[in-house]
């Protein structure tokens, strides 16, 4: 059945998907997952504070995040970041950010939203108690969150954030809609150049799947390590 | 002069008001055991003291200065109070030596060197000096206990509280904590102790203070408490916890 298939095609262009386009996306997953977990740990801790104007703003910010579709996010981003920018550096033109950068912010604020949830969760497993032996001990706020509570909440969330992250590692494919050479968009380059769109696509399909499954599986390893050590 | 006061104390969750009116002392050096029926709010009001629970009316001074009080540095005052929790409340993700030496640290400015100096000494006198390495988890309860006394002590306080310290021990650990806390009462520290050890009572406490219902019902010299309790909710009290 495979008669009519040319799946050279995938062999030729193994340096171009890799270099350019798995790079691109491997670097857009790690950026975007730090970024996401440090914003959405202050986020979880604003929606936990006690303050309700904080606390309203996170949540309202989670929400929003959670109830637009993630293409929506990406193409505002792009075409509102620029101008963000040059407001916030007084320009009275919009800046040149570029389609990576753009996308970098994007994933960011928009994983954000669900790292908090995760961490949100997370900062709740720890004992209450814990928190007044920091706060006995002397501690001030952010020493008993940083050195006491949030390291914890790392600890037993660690195999949520990498599933999480897993999830963020497919939905980069989207930036593809910004004509941005990511891996999926490598591939489709070269699909339409050579006319060969379902090698392509099944290729990049097999090459999603190996990597999600992977790492899944490493997921669930270590999950079982954390709760032998507990 | 009283080093803990606390006057007048009220503080309600929600309509519910779970003190009402407290108001005793702790003298420098002096032992006072607190005790009354689950509910009573003693817990409650010795977390008062080192203000982890806030209050609507009244006020606490330790060594003078107040707690509710918002100009008061309330982390440098807490630092001067020692805390003992019903469980533990130790750090589970760090070494007894880390949860000994953090907050010398980062509070009182010690240098690591000095701060873990005195976590072994420490460690020594509540004998624990071989576990100084493990993590919390691999230590008995008892054993968790005294590391969490040493942590109150390490920050040189000026007095020590017990929550309950004994009520999640299994009865054969009892002893090793209660002995720690004796040795430490007749050094002289200051302490407010919420236990239902009444062996412990009659045998450091300079006074015993009984509540129910989030009152003050007796405030009285131990051997007056337990000799001649005055009123009828303290007698049923005793009854009860003694004889059984």
């Amino acid at each position: 059945m495979f008669a009519g298939f040319d799946f050279d095609v995938i062999h030729r262009s193994l340096p171009y998907l890799f270099k350019e386009g798995m790079t691109f996306t491997l670097t857009l997953t790690a950026l975007a997952m730090s970024g996401g977990i440090v914003f959405g740990t202050l986020l979880a801790m604003m929606r936990l504070s006690s303050f309700a104007p904080l606390s309203l703003l996170a949540g309202g910010y989670v929400n929003l995040m959670r109830s637009i579709p993630l293409v929506l996010v990406i193409f505002w981003f792009y075409f509102l970041v620029p101008w963000i920018g040059g407001w916030a550096i007084g320009a009275n033109q919009p800046i040149q950010v570029g389609a990576f950068w753009s996308s970098v912010v994007t994933f960011t604020l928009f994983e954000a939203a669900y790292y908090c949830e995760i961490m949100r969760a997370g900062i709740q497993s720890v004992p209450r108690g814990q928190v007044s032996a920091g706060y006995a001990l002397g501690l001030n706020y952010w020493q008993t969150m940083g050195r006491i509570v949030l390291p914890q909440a790392f600890r037993n969330m660690t195999p949520v954030l990498l599933t999480q992250t897993i999830i963020l590692f497919q939905d980069t494919s989207l930036v593809y809609v910004l004509s941005i050479t990511d891996f999926l968009g490598a591939a489709a380059k070269v699909a339409q150049r050579d006319g060969r769109l379902i090698e392509m696509y099944l290729f990049v399909a097999l090459v999603y799947f190996v990597i999600s499954f992977t790492a899944s599986y490493c997921v669930r390893r270590l999950q079982a390590r954390i709760a032998i050590i507990r | 002069m009283a080093m803990i006061e606390i006057k007048n104390v009220s503080k309600w969750y929600g309509t519910f008001q779970v003190l009402k009116n407290c108001s005793t002392e702790v003298a420098k050096g002096e032992v006072v055991v607190v005790c009354g029926p689950s509910g009573s709010g003693k817990s409650t009001l010795i977390k008062c003291v080192n203000a982890l629970e806030p209050f609507e009316q009244g006020d606490v001074t330790v060594n003078g200065i107040s707690v509710s009080d918002p100009k008061t540095d309330l982390p440098r005052l807490r630092s001067q109070i020692g805390m003992v929790f019903q469980h533990f409340e130790l750090f589970p993700h760090m070494t007894v030596m880390d949860n000994l030496t953090l907050a010398q640290v980062r509070v009182l400015g010690r240098t690591r060197e000095a701060a873990a100096e005195k976590a072994h000494a420490l460690l020594r006198r509540v004998d624990l000096e071989a576990h100084a390495e493990k993590f919390p988890g691999q230590l008995s309860g008892g054993q968790q206990q005294r590391v969490a006394i040493a942590r109150g002590l390490a920050m040189d306080p000026v007095a020590m509280l017990f929550d309950e310290p004994t009520s999640a021990l299994d009865p054969e650990m009892i002893n090793e904590v209660l002995d720690v806390m004796v040795e430490l009462a007749q050094e002289g520290m200051t302490m407010m102790v919420v236990t239902h050890e009444m062996g412990f009572a009659r045998k450091v406490a300079k006074r015993v203070i009984f509540m129910d219902e989030g009152e003050i019902v007796e405030d009285a010299p131990t051997e007056d408490f337990f000799g001649k309790p005055r009123s009828e909710r303290a007698v049923q009290f005793l009854s009860k916890i003694l004889h059984h």
